[in-house]
């Protein structure tokens, strides 16, 4: 009788190690998911890069100061040079707030209606009009704006201006309505309303259903629930969804271009026709631009670049931080 | 003998005729308030009888609720109708601007425009010289590079954030949504100060592509995550469970799982650079002739030739701009209804 080898195999090695083809899969995918990483940083550093003979000559002066010259001799050389943001900036600020002042009402409103008032049927519809506006290019609205709503809201101006005259930012000595940052603001304002309005929808219909129907139950009005129950749990998340329409209406640059009559001095009443704006001074002065000052709008650029960059973060950590603790 | 008594179903919450009635009336009302008051005072337009109109309706209607039911029902009322004033006055925009495209751009609408550039024509030539052929060309080429080079990296960003969940995905989540604030204007800058100043000097299509793909980075990876954190877990754990190392689970289940969802999200990325024109202008140099080579010479594209008819100003310069913008705005509808219907296609299942 012959005894039969048995072949026991050997206990295999269980390891986490993952396989080579694994190994350069993650890799390559950490490799993709950092680009955003290197991209942001680059941007940064080339804007910086080309704009930094202007920011170490201006110093401070180039966001404090509003004045924007170049003198050169006859060779094209440049003899003197001052490049200041502040007009810029005020502008820039003073637009975007208007935008979001007008925008956040509406949009709270709208928000409300699409998550506790409309019928099915018609939130859909009314949600595919506001992402299908938010996909709307901004030369259409500068454009838009510029020959058809302009007129209208000239008249408004003037009767803000007739009645409400009194209060410092609607007082103006020279009347001219054309091209205010009150126009560019409320033609902002219909840019940014389609991301506040989703991102509060977003937050609203978050708010907890126990507490909402037990506001119900307790006999509360529609009125009385979403104001007790609704407006806490998403009044921070609106805060960040107004931000980013903030952050957005900054940035925005042809739509304001064709809307705005860009001034170099820094001008709070929004309704006169002279204001700033970082971005369409960048576009207005590109065209014909010395290479010396082109280095000065990379500089603006780069001005322009981190106050969105500070913006939306903080806007995104609010709205995060919101979704969270909802619950 | 007793009768049956069948109750008969009412339906209490339902507006009886009384209150239909008076609904009809304050309506009514508010109409006429608007009209006498835009007829009597120094408002005048449109937009002066809505907006009279709404508050007379909301303030009427709450007076109602008031003496009917109380302080809490009249709030109640009111709220009610600023809600739908703001649900109005949102989609208003919308409507105006469809319907001022359609009605300035039909008439800059001919057969010609799709078979003729302006290479021999200028923006106040009478409208049937030229047309937007080169503007049509030039902005699919540019949307065509701007995919080849982002879609890639869009989608490994958001692999990298579902299927890796490495240390590092909390900030790349954050500097994806913070890469979509970034102005076109920046993105248009740092092309020109990184790529064309010091290496290809002179404008083409490609710079204006390379800057299309910063902007589109962020809204294909954000987009895409979102599908991908929607493929059900099972599905990854029957792929590691058959043997399957990560990298297939992902090439052979997730990822097609995820297709629809995926194309959605890359039809939205084109919808949002396909009428971008800040960083265009500074760019591309916009030639007036068909320019098939994107890596030379200008190149055409449909924002950049709407720009040029607007600042023109004449009156058929305009009417070009506006057929270029219905041309510009039927392109984003029809990238938006395939994405619509993608996206609801995948939902229903």
């Amino acid at each position: 009788m012959s005894t039969q080898e048995i072949q026991i195999p050997l206990p295999r090695e269980i390891t986490t190690e993952p396989r080579r083809s694994d190994k350069v899969f993650r890799g390559v995918v950490t490799i993709g998911g950092l680009s955003s990483l290197v991209l942001l940083g680059l941007i940064a550093l080339f804007l910086g890069y080309r704009g930094f003979e202007i920011l170490r000559q201006e110093g401070i002066g180039f966001i404090t100061h509003s004045d924007w010259s170049i003198a050169t001799d006859d060779a094209g050389n440049v003899i003197d040079s001052h490049f200041g943001l502040a007009a810029m900036l005020v502008g820039t600020i003073l637009c975007s707030l208007i935008a979001v002042v007008i925008a956040l009402p509406i949009s709270v409103f709208s928000a409300l209606f699409l998550n506790f008032y409309a019928p099915g049927w018609l939130k859909k519809f009314l949600i595919t009009i506001i992402d299908m506006m938010a996909a709307f290019p901004s030369i259409l609205f500068g454009i838009w704006g510029f020959l058809v709503l302009m007129p209208s809201i000239e008249y408004w101006a003037k009767l803000l201006h007739r009645y409400l005259g009194f209060i410092p930012i609607f007082d103006m000595q020279v009347p001219v309505f054309t091209r205010s940052p009150f126009v560019a603001g409320v033609v902002l304002a219909i840019m940014i309303i389609p991301i506040i309005t989703s991102v509060s929808r977003e937050i609203f219909s978050q708010a907890p259903l126990d507490r909402i129907q037990a506001a119900y139950a307790l006999g509360a009005t529609r009125w009385a629930m979403i104001k007790a129950v609704v407006i806490p749990h998403g009044r921070s998340g609106v805060i960040g969804g107004a931000m980013l329409g903030l952050g957005r209406a900054m940035g925005e640059t042809v739509a304001v271009f064709t809307v705005l009559n860009i001034v170099f001095q820094i001008n709070w009443q929004m309704l006169l026709g002279a204001g700033g704006n970082v971005a369409s001074l960048i576009i207005l002065k590109f065209g014909d631009a010395s290479p010396y000052e082109i280095k000065a709008l990379m500089a603006a650029g780069l001005v322009l670049f981190l106050l969105t960059l500070v913006v939306n973060g903080f806007a995104n950590l609010i709205v995060k931080t919101t979704g969270k603790s909802g619950r | 003998m007793s009768s049956v008594v069948t109750a008969i179903p009412t339906k209490p919450w339902k507006a009886s005729k009384r209150e239909r009635a008076i609904d009809l009336s304050v309506f009514i009302t508010a109409l006429v308030t608007s009209y006498v008051f835009v007829g009597i005072s120094a408002m005048k337009g449109k937009l002066a009888y809505f907006a009279i109109f709404f508050l007379a309706y909301a303030l009427f209607t709450s007076i109602f609720k008031a003496r009917q039911r109380g302080s809490a029902a009249a709030k109640d009322a009111f709220i009610n109708s600023l809600v739908a004033i703001g649900a109005i006055v949102t989609v208003i925009p919308v409507f105006s601007i469809l319907v001022t495209v359609l009605h300035k751009g039909l008439p800059g609408i001919s057969f010609g425009l799709f078979t003729h550039d302006m290479a021999l024509a200028t923006p106040t030539d009478p409208l049937n010289n030229g047309g937007l052929l080169h503007a049509i060309t030039g902005t699919l080429t540019l949307v065509c590079i701007a995919l080849v080079l982002s879609v890639p990296i869009a989608i490994l960003t958001a692999l990298y954030l579902t299927e890796i969940k490495g240390r590092l995905s909390g900030p790349i989540r954050f500097l994806v949504q913070a890469m979509s604030g970034v102005p076109s204007i920046v993105a248009g800058l740092f092309i020109l100060s990184a790529i064309l100043y010091p290496i290809t000097k002179a404008y083409s299509g490609l710079m204006g592509a390379l800057a299309l793909t910063i902007l589109m980075i962020p809204t294909i990876a954000r987009t895409s995550e979102e599908v991908l954190n929607l493929i059900p877990n099972e599905l990854r754990e029957a792929g590691t469970a058959l043997g399957g190392t990560q990298w297939r689970t992902v090439a052979m289940i997730v990822l097609p799982a995820a297709k629809s969802g995926l194309i959605t999200a890359i039809i939205l990325g084109v919808a949002r650079i396909a009428g971008e024109t800040a960083p265009i202008l500074l760019l591309t140099g916009g030639g007036d002739r068909v320019n098939p080579n994107a890596f030379n010479g200008p190149m055409g594209s449909l924002p950049y030739y709407i720009w040029k008819s607007f600042n023109a100003g004449s009156p058929e310069a305009i009417t070009r701009a506006w057929a270029g913008l219905l041309v510009l705005i039927g392109l984003v509808l029809i990238l938006f209804t395939f994405a619509r219907l993608l996206g609801s296609r995948k939902a229903s299942k």
